[in-house]
């Protein structure tokens, strides 16, 4: 499956990456496995995304929860809580 | 009946919004708004700029449902949700959340709670500068406490 994954505000600015396309192996297919498989890369990978940080997830431009399904070519976003207002 | 949600960089006039939902509008009895600023010293130190990031699309839908959300708990007319984004300055305008009803009650009741989603629900990040460099705000428990306290509330019942 692949998927467009997102990097907003200081996670963004941490991981050094915006965006970017990605082939999932077919175990990854809940928002947490994908953030489990993206920590995996190690380094600030797995610092930022380790179970705990406070890191949110849209998927399809939605608030999305650790078990919610990814599907084909859907945009799943990773950023901190917000703060707007 | 409409709901209006804009992000934008430019400023917005507060008179203007409230005239438009007045004006032609004989059934609205009652206006009630709500602005956001820039203040000069947060968490202890003096911020002389704002940057607020958004994810455009995924923003303006977030703002979208949290009217729709307003409108199913309260007798509203109209609603106005316009969110500034880019570089601030401290006393700019930020938000602007007008709600209007036939009675005060609904228009009150549902500006407060539109911010409070607003404030846990939308996405929004503000980066400001201090003395000591550019720093990410964190997020506020006092806010997801504010939003959580309209879970289960009926109209009516102020928290």
């Amino acid at each position: 499956m692949r998927v467009q994954v997102r990097y907003f505000a200081s996670l963004r600015e941490s991981l050094g990456v915006e965006s970017e396309v990605i082939d999932l192996p077919e175990a990854v297919v809940t928002a947490d496995a994908l953030r489990a498989w993206l920590a995996a890369r190690g380094g600030v990978w797995a610092e930022h995304l380790a179970p705990g940080r406070p890191v949110r997830v849209a998927v399809a431009q939605r608030m999305a929860q650790p078990g919610t399904a990814l599907s084909e070519g859907q945009e799943v976003a990773f950023f901190p809580p917000v703060t707007g207002g | 009946m409409s709901d209006t949600v804009r992000v934008q960089s430019e400023d917005f006039d507060v008179g203007a919004e409230l005239n438009r939902m007045r004006l032609g509008k004989p059934a609205v009895g009652a206006l009630a708004s709500f602005v956001g600023t820039v203040r000069d010293v947060n968490e202890g130190s003096g911020v002389s700029d704002l940057f607020l990031e958004h994810y455009p699309g995924m923003t303006e839908q977030a703002l979208a449902n949290i009217a729709v959300e307003a409108r199913s708990r309260w007798r509203l007319i109209d609603t106005v949700i316009i969110h500034r984004v880019g570089l601030l300055q401290p006393t700019d305008q930020i938000v602007l959340v007008i709600a209007s009803s036939a009675h005060r009650g609904d228009a009150f009741e549902a500006c407060q709670f539109i911010m409070d989603y607003l404030k846990t629900r939308a996405p929004f990040w503000k980066k400001e500068r201090t003395p000591d460099g550019t720093r990410w705000v964190e997020a506020r428990d006092s806010d997801d406490a504010a939003a959580a306290r309209w879970a289960g509330r009926a109209a009516g019942s102020n928290p």
